[in-house]
């Protein structure tokens, strides 16, 4: 297979993995709507419930990782190396979490439930908030250069060099900040309704759920809205010369409403957003005003899956770099400049093949363990609970 | 270059703290899952509470251990990017590989079946209660493996070729690298040593039980358990430390000669069973290496080769490309002063092939890339300015080696003497003295088990990649100072962790030891 066509399936890899990430954040979601429960027995329902599901998030971020290192190993190498502040900060709110649902209510755990409550608050914010921003910079940019002859400098031999601000500057840029905090509150409505779907038997929290379905979800729409707003109208770059591997020598050129375009000239990923707003505004609304729909996960899921796989083409495939420099474009990273070799991206290419075998068991398992949580599982002595 | 020296040292200072951390708790999570897998499967067979009661109190002990295992672990694969960005790109293409297959194979099955261990056992059936067990240690395994691979391609990098178009390496055979004698003994010694760290702790914990005259029966269906675990972990980790001391001697001479401060080697070279170094002695002096030393005979050129004539290169002779035969005679090779030159060779073949291809000049790019070719396995070499820089240092490297040895022995007699007593003299099991000895030797096992840590990436300092990248090439430009606070920031959360992780564990134990066991029945 030509390499072109292994780079692009494993971008596509990279989207599918970017959004089943994206899809469950709403551990990371639920873990700032704790505050809100009404009493304790609601809260440690409420825990139990995400308790179940944060390692399965947890690893898909891992995995996202990996895959990107051996895929794209120059974009591994640029931004996390580069952006270390904002990725520094996700790393140690995901370190806080995972020790805190097993710790949180454990006698002798010297700081008390409380705080390891607040390291879950902690990590459902930052988490959320930092990811959509390192999202929001494969469309937006970030303040670097790429020269690979650095590498042959002894005293200073570094080929990705950043500004000095080492990532700050992206956390603080508002159009980053439009798509982080629009996946903070669609973590949060999809936790609301994962709440509806694995706790039975507390109408009150079900009510309380529909509330929060509402809310969450008109601030998420809101930011949404704004964020593809600016997108569409927004510049990017589109590559002149199609170089690639081995030359590497690509150059890029401003493009006025580059991602407005890119979703006409890529039309199925415009059907796939619009498939995938009716379908997250579908369980939004079910999820809120119907009374006795508990399915809106699903919807809700599936939409924003389709979603972010849209961004992620538009991003990165019709000659667009997925990882425009703001300093010199002709350092931008596509998929065709950064990525592995042919022979690399053949091996991971079949090992890939095990993905369905993956997903498999693990829908057999979220099967297996689909019985809701109740109030009566969370009072009986005896069962492992957090 | 001090600015840089700077962030490399802090760096490598924030990777060794992560990584020392991780390895506390990692061996554990290894043992245990495969214990409580063992105990598990004679519940199953049993149907005896009292087993169900013994697997559940160590499985508990498993979780509280493996979320802070994987918290620890998350920052070390994005370190690679964060701080080690130029080695991200230099050699990504290989050594991503295993990384993503680790997430793939092991961590989902990790992830996925540890959930049906914790909060299946009313919801599935107890088959595959059993077989998500058996599932999450496999995962365990697995996700040690691929890092393993990853680790030992490092340590002996194979399978690659230089691609100076993308000035970075890529792989052009997957089997080479998988399948490396370097990374097979590195994954059963590694993983063995989990085995022995996890028996040590079930034997340390069961013998307080006895100490504290609780659940003894509890207490010492465990400890048969552990002992039969630990023991086949010591000899395996004791067989695979052999091939790995061989392939030490092969592809890192020079951390062997490190691990043993041997400075002038010889034929029939004996081994240090016991040392004090002395501390002014250095490469370029002539001091003796040794205040004291106990040495054997023909050990370390057994060890190396399996021969016990074979000439063994101190430090000096790798220094200076000295080589001899079994009967005294001389002969050289590349000296560390011929690498360095053909390093920079090396370098400037690369500047001349990017100048060529700037120019579209293909002549020139096919004579530059002869020439590298001819000197890309001293790459690495041409990054440094004398000889001594590619000394790893050597105090840290001899004791490390030293200590992990010698508990490597007494773990092996502590196997053999628990399997003894249990057997055959359980009267032994009332000892205080006994035991104590069973409660201290989960120490003793956490030093061996990290001095083999330090061992392995000390000794092979300078390099990141072994000869082809020196570890201060392979830096990112985070700055210094946003480094400093990083490692301040995640040494301060690792050992608030930690105290948090002891004192759970501490308060489970207490707990366990007052379980209303002798009321289940059997």
């Amino acid at each position: 297979m030509e390499l072109f066509y292994l780079q692009a399936y494993w971008w596509i890899l990279i989207s599918v993995l970017g959004a089943a990430l994206v899809f469950l954040l709403f551990v990371q979601g639920g873990q700032t709507l704790l505050w809100g429960a009404e009493t304790k027995l609601q809260r440690t329902m409420m825990v139990n419930s995400l308790g179940r599901k944060w390692e399965l998030t947890f690893t898909t971020l891992v995995v996202f990782g990996g895959a990107f290192f051996a895929s794209f190993p120059l974009f591994y190498s640029t931004s996390f190396g580069g952006a270390y502040w904002l990725w520094m900060l996700i790393l140690i709110s995901f370190v806080l979490q995972a020790v805190s649902y097993k710790y949180r209510r454990e006698p002798g755990n010297l700081y008390g439930t409380r705080t390891y409550d607040i390291f879950l608050f902690f990590n459902g914010c930052v988490g959320c908030i930092l990811l959509g921003v390192a999202v929001a910079m494969m469309f937006f940019g970030g303040e670097f250069t790429v020269t690979m002859t650095n590498v042959l400098d002894t005293s200073a031999p570094v080929i990705s060099v950043w500004a000095p601000s080492h990532g700050i500057e992206a956390i603080f840029n508002w159009k980053n900040l439009l798509l982080g905090f629009a996946v903070l509150f669609l973590a949060r409505t999809q936790a609301a309704l994962y709440f509806q779907l694995n706790i039975d038997g507390d109408d009150a929290l079900f009510k309380a759920n529909k509330r929060r379905v509402l809310v969450n979800g008109v601030i998420f729409v809101v930011f949404f809205l704004a964020f593809m707003g600016v997108l569409l109208t927004s510049r990017g770059l589109q590559a002149t010369s199609q170089g690639g591997i081995p030359t590497l020598l690509h150059s890029f050129e401003w493009v006025d409403y580059k991602y407005f375009h890119n979703y006409i000239t890529l039309w199925w990923c415009l059907i796939m957003l619009l498939l995938g707003v009716v379908a997250v505004l579908y369980g939004i609304g079910a999820g809120a005003l119907c009374k006795h729909f508990k399915n809106g996960l699903w919807f809700t899921g599936l939409g924003a899956t389709l979603v972010v796989i849209s961004l992620f083409w538009v991003a990165g495939f019709n000659d667009t770099p997925y990882f425009p420099s703001l300093l010199d474009p002709n350092c931008s990273l596509s998929i065709r400049n950064s990525s592995s070799s042919h022979f690399t991206l053949e091996v991971m290419s079949w090992v890939s093949v095990i993905i369905p075998f993956v997903l498999g068991y693990i829908i057999y398992v979220w099967y297996a363990l689909r019985k809701p949580i109740t109030p009566k599982e969370m009072e009986t002595p005896g069962e492992e609970k957090y | 270059m001090d600015d840089l020296m700077s962030v490399v040292d802090w760096s490598r200072g924030q990777f060794a703290l992560t990584a020392m951390y991780h390895w506390l708790f990692v061996p554990l999570t290894i043992g245990l899952s495969v214990i409580v897998a063992i105990m598990e499967t004679i519940y199953y067979r049993t149907k005896s509470e009292k087993w169900l009661a013994i697997t559940k109190f160590w499985m508990m002990l498993f979780g509280i251990n493996f979320a802070i295992g994987v918290a620890t672990g998350i920052i070390l694969e994005f370190e690679f990017g964060t701080n080690w960005s130029n080695y991200s790109w230099f050699v990504g293409d290989i050594f991503g590989a295993p990384l993503a297959i680790e997430g793939l194979l092991a961590f989902f099955m990790e992830s996925t079946f540890i959930a049906v261990m914790f909060f299946g056992w009313k919801k599935v059936s107890p088959a595959f209660h059993l077989a998500s067990s058996w599932l999450t240690a496999l995962g365990v395994v697995l996700s040690s493996m691929w890092i393993l691979i990853a680790n030992a391609w490092m340590q002996y990098p194979v399978g690659m070729e230089f691609d100076p178009a993308q000035m970075r390496n890529v792989m052009d055979s997957f089997a080479d690298v998988v399948l490396s004698p370097v990374a097979i003994h590195k994954f059963f010694h590694t993983v063995l040593n989990g085995w022995v760290v996890g028996s040590c702790f079930v034997v340390g914990v069961s013998c307080w039980f006895l100490f504290k005259g609780r659940n003894r029966d509890m207490a010492l269906r465990s400890i048969k358990v552990a002992g039969w675990t630990g023991l086949f972990g010591i000899l395996i980790t004791l067989w695979t430390g052999d091939g790995s001391a061989v392939d030490v001697a092969r592809v890192q001479p020079m951390k062997l000669a490190a691990m043993e401060g041997l400075y002038n080697g010889r034929p029939a070279q004996p081994i240090t069973a016991f040392g004090i170094l002395n501390p002014s002695k250095e490469a370029d002096n002539d001091e003796d290496p040794f205040i004291l030393d106990i040495q054997i005979p023909y050990g370390l050129s057994f060890l190396a080769t399996h021969n016990p004539h074979a000439f063994v290169p101190g430090i000096n002779d790798l220094i200076d490309g000295v080589r001899m035969t079994e009967e005294g005679d001389t002969f050289h090779v590349d000296s560390y002063a011929d690498r360095i030159a053909i390093g920079k060779k090396a370098h400037e073949a690369l500047r001349a092939y990017d100048t060529a291809m700037a120019q579209s000049d293909s002549e020139g790019m096919a004579a530059a890339q002869a020439q590298l070719k001819e000197n890309y396995k001293y790459f690495g070499y041409g990054y440094l300015d004398s000889p001594y820089e590619a000394v790893p240092p050597v105090a840290l490297t001899f004791y490390a080696f030293h200590i992990m040895v010698i508990c490597g022995g007494y773990l092996l007699l502590f196997f053999v003497l628990v399997l003894w007593f249990t057997y055959r003299q359980p009267r032994f099991w009332s000892n205080k003295i006994v035991q104590w000895a069973g409660m201290l030797t989960i120490c003793v096992v956490w030093v061996c088990s990290e001095c083999g840590w330090i061992t392995a990436e000390v000794g092979r300092q300078p390099w990141i990649i072994e000869s082809i990248m020196p570890t201060r090439a392979a830096i990112s430009a985070a700055g210094e100072n946003a480094v400093i606070v990083t490692f301040w920031m995640f040494a301060v959360v690792f050992t608030m962790l930690l105290a948090a992780e002891v004192c759970i564990m501490l308060n489970q134990i207490k707990k366990g030891s007052k379980l209303d066991y002798e009321s289940l029945k059997d």
